[in-house]
């Protein structure tokens, strides 16, 4: 059977949701490609008028497009902005964001929770970003949310898997596919995560700061598939104290 | 006087069309917002823009958090 992310019934053979700040337009091109992505991150902002090209003149037009509300404070703010990027005519799915801190640009819980009690019961695919703990996982499950997406580490920051502990709290307990996002710099982080057993990983910055872009969303990728592939053929024990050999301890030539 | 995303303007349109092309917007990309209700694109020519609204006209860029205002 082919191992699929499922997202809502929505089906993808990638795990690998790729953000699509800090781009020149033609790299993003070349980003989606290399990275095998089928879902990529998009912000809803104001048009000045006279653009003559915009960033959905440059993704493929198989990729599922995720709007996320990034620059909204609270809920209301994020209803708002979910509604509009539906409006776009570009499918179902929201990736919220919540967020009144602005130096860290944690998530707030609360306000997401509130967005995606509103935004599920309006047929959206809503994929909230959150701050990875149990008891607040648990209400997004139970408000309609079709996965959750816990923090590595703070958005943009590349420190990789600082909440490791808690993710795995929620990939041991939530029945919903769990997405890690933000915080993710590196291909090894994100294996690690895809070891762990999370559905999928987002990454934006680590691949768009890289000194070739293309190349560096293509080792995300294979380390996001080697990171399956090592959690589906279930992991080798680990041995607290002392060693152990792989091959037989009789036979020696010294015996 | 309308406000348009955010800004004071003294032109006047009389419809969401004549808006759109006078200010070079493509209408497949973009979004339009009245007082806070979205206009659907089949009604972009029968909405007229009246005194005091309040238009709203977003569209998708790269980004999420990273751009934060």
């Amino acid at each position: 059977m082919e191992d699929k992310l499922i997202l809502n019934g929505h089906e993808f053979t990638s795990r690998f949701i790729l953000g699509s700040g800090k781009y020149s337009l033609e790299l993003i091109k070349a980003a989606v490609e290399n990275a095998g992505a089928q879902i990529i991150t998009l912000a809803l902002r104001r048009a000045q008028g006279g653009e003559t090209e915009n960033i959905l003149d440059y993704i493929p037009k198989n990729v599922t497009l995720l709007p996320n509300t990034s620059g909204a404070r609270n809920a209301d703010e994020a209803v708002r902005i979910a509604r509009l990027a539906r409006e776009m005519g570009c499918g179902d799915f929201v990736k919220i964001e919540a967020i009144r801190d602005t130096k860290y640009l944690l998530p707030d819980n609360y306000e997401t929770l509130k967005a995606t009690e509103t935004l599920a019961k309006e047929g959206f695919v809503v994929m909230p970003y959150m701050y990875p703990d149990l008891n607040f996982a648990r209400d997004l499950q139970n408000a309609g949310a079709a996965c959750i997406m816990p923090l590595g580490s703070p958005i943009g920051s590349n420190k990789g898997l600082c909440t490791k502990e808690f993710i795995k709290i929620l990939i041991d307990e939530i029945d919903l596919p769990i997405i890690v996002d933000a915080g993710i710099g590196r291909p090894s982080q994100a294996c690690e995560a895809m070891e762990m057993g999370a559905a999928a990983v987002m990454a934006n910055t680590a691949i768009a700061t890289a000194g070739d872009v293309p190349a560096m969303a293509h080792a995300f990728k294979r380390a996001i598939e080697a990171g399956r592939a090592a959690y589906l053929a279930g992991m080798g024990s680990v041995v607290e104290t002392g060693a152990r050999a792989s091959s037989p301890l009789t036979g020696f030539l010294h015996d | 006087m309308i406000t348009l995303n955010g800004k004071q303007e003294s032109e006047n349109f009389a419809t969401v069309t004549e808006l759109l092309e006078k200010r070079g917007y493509r209408r497949e990309i973009i979004v339009v917002e009245i007082n806070g209700i979205i206009i659907k694109k089949e009604d972009y020519d029968t909405t007229a823009i009246k005194d005091g609204d309040t238009i709203e006209i977003v569209h998708f860029m790269g980004g999420g958090s990273v751009a934060f205002r």
